[in-house]
């Protein structure tokens, strides 16, 4: 079989998640597109096509920490929803909001693979499990705090 | 959890206090294997796997020593192998737990595979959900090309293996092996045509052996102690052992190694010490979101391959979730729609909109304004998602649909508010 994938291809995936790790707000904008087809010489419809795809990059603003609730099965069962309430009761968003001071996004994810200690969430690089409402604004705390002291 | 002794009757002997070292994993033998495979045959290596047994553990059970053949005897300037750490079945953990406790065991069998198959230059994908095995795999991987397991001239070899880590983006679909590969090529993650398959025509349209987590961690050890060793483990239908996720309503869950041949009323009673204080088994789902609703009746049903294969029970990647009495079967399902929903690539319209209809169905059961119409059109979807789907998501998707309709069909009946055909669905 020929192959039409050019040398550059393979990074694409990488050089969009690399991007959007150095946002400020974690997502990537038109220039940022517009400058990442530029760069591995591709079309900004082929960049685009990929990046809208991916449910872990975002084309729109959002906070500094992304809290990542699971959603699936295990976890619903496990008293999902509860946790999610406390969370938008604490900082006053839904899923797919951002604050208003930029410092938290909420969304939903299907399976972290945590499903040992469900219900399960992650907080940027962070999973936390065996979760209670009162447990997780404790662990939110600690993120606004980290802010305040920085 | 179990499995913490170094015990002959287990491949994996997880101890979950311990995080192993390299050091200590050559102590125990580790990398013995990569030394004695790298001095025989090619297909000296390939025909102990072919003995073994072994089967893929990502879900698809396809014999891992034909897989490992194909790729060796394909025409191809370069060839690659792929490990399949995209765990991304809801419900599986498996994988992680390898990836995080013992790193170096996966690689020296991602190391010894890409030997057999002829592979220099692979990936190791892994799911975006997982950035901390990422950074074990990472370290794990610098600290093999040191000490000569890994890189160029593999402990003196003419063998070398360049092996980088691609992270995913968050996408379930790509653990299927075709979107797993236009995923690293950049592209949406899409399944394709088969064949040609990737043992022929894979990444970058070189022959490429794409194996799972737990498959390629079982191969030092078969390698290690032999073909005979391996296939004294299970049973005669089902080789060596299985890593089962246990979650739910179950008083002890985790990760569990447990032999073929382990009923799964074992693996939820004895393993998981049964359901919680008062409450009882309603419905076990076996296999994660792809796979099926048991009744609490037949779980003396065997874990292997050909007992399951009769039973319509899959196996997948080994998830076991426990539903005790409180639970609602149509929120479970619902819920299995709305993640599949989530993740059709929207390629082809039975999986595009034959979830999208099922999703409009259940909530319509779920606020109890059904109509028996719309169970028939429910069952009718269903069989037409499995049937036409263009690749196994949607396929799989209608496997909680159709086992709920014949085994909890009451609770569908019950949500029936009136027998008026339903209005046309927008």
């Amino acid at each position: 079989m020929t192959s039409k994938i050019n040398v550059q291809d393979k990074s694409l995936l990488p050089t969009l998640l690399k991007k959007q790790k150095d946002s400020p707000f974690n997502f990537l904008s038109e220039d940022d597109v517009n400058s990442i087809a530029k760069e591995l010489k591709l079309s900004r419809s082929r960049v685009y096509s990929t990046a809208s795809f991916y449910s872990e990059i975002s084309l729109s603003p959002r906070g500094k920490h992304i809290i990542r609730v699971c959603c699936n099965a295990p976890c619903e069962n496990a008293g999902k929803e509860a946790i999610r309430e406390a969370i938008t009761k604490e900082l006053g968003i839904e899923i797919d909001e951002t604050t208003e001071d930029k410092l938290f996004t909420l969304e939903s994810v299907n399976c972290l693979g945590a499903c040992f200690m469900s219900p399960a969430m992650r907080i940027d690089d962070e999973i936390y499990g065996n979760l209670t409402p009162e447990e997780t604004v404790k662990i939110l705390n600690t993120y606004k705090k980290e802010h305040v002291d920085e | 959890m179990n499995n913490s002794a170094q015990n002959d009757k287990y491949v994996f002997n997880f101890n979950f206090d311990e995080y192993l070292d390299i050091e200590t994993y050559k102590q125990r033998g580790g990398f013995s294997a990569l030394e004695s495979a790298l001095k025989e045959e090619q297909d000296n290596v390939i025909k102990k796997i072919k003995q073994s047994g072994l089967k893929g553990r990502g879900g698809a059970a396809f014999p891992s020593g034909i897989k490992l053949e194909m790729v060796n005897r394909a025409e191809g300037a370069e060839k690659y192998i792929i490990c399949n750490a995209d765990e991304g079945e809801p419900g599986t953990f498996k994988d992680r737990f390898i990836m995080t406790h013992i790193p170096y065991q996966l690689l020296e069998g991602i190391t010894i595979a890409a030997y057999a198959a002829g592979a220099e230059k692979g990936f190791l994908y892994i799911r975006h959900e997982y950035p901390k095995p990422r950074k074990r795999m990472e370290q794990a991987i610098k600290e093999l090309e040191e000490a000569g397991y890994l890189g160029k001239n593999i402990l003196g070899s003419n063998f070398s293996l360049e092996l980088q880590i691609f992270s995913g983006a968050g996408s379930y679909l790509c653990g299927e092996e075709t979107a797993l590969l236009a995923s690293i090529e950049g592209k949406k993650g899409r399944p394709q045509i088969k064949p040609p398959f990737p043992t022929q025509s894979g990444y970058k349209g070189f022959p490429t052996l794409i194996h799972n987590v737990e498959t390629l961690t079982n191969i030092p050890k078969i390698i290690e102690k032999g073909p005979e060793w391996y296939t004294s483990l299970g049973t005669d239908d089902s080789h060596g052992t299985k890593l089962i996720s246990l979650s739910g309503d179950v008083k002890n869950r985790g990760l569990y190694e447990v032999p073929f041949g382990t009923s799964f009323h074992e693996i939820i009673y004895e393993y998981g010490g049964g359901p919680l204080e008062g409450h009882t088994v309603k419905a076990v789902n076996i296999g994660g979101a792809s796979g099926v609703l048991v009744p609490p009746d037949r779980l003396h049903v065997s874990l292997e391959y050909g007992t399951c294969a009769e039973e319509e029970i899959t196996i997948g990647s080994g998830a076991v979730f426990v539903l005790d009495e409180r639970r609602d079967i149509l929120d479970n399902v619902h819920n299995r729609v709305r993640f599949f929903l989530h993740e059709s690539c929207g390629k082809c319209t039975p999986c595009r909109e034959g979830l999208r209809q099922a999703n409009i169905l259940l909530e319509r059961f779920r606020n109890a304004e059904a109509s028996y119409n719309d169970l028939e059109k429910l069952e009718r979807y269903t069989r037409v998602m499995q049937d036409a789907s263009f690749c196994g998501l949607g396929q799989a998707a209608g496997n909680s649909l159709k086992t709920s309709f014949h085994y909890y069909r009451d609770e569908y009946i019950s949500k029936i508010r009136n027998e008026e055909p339903a209005e046309v669905i927008a």
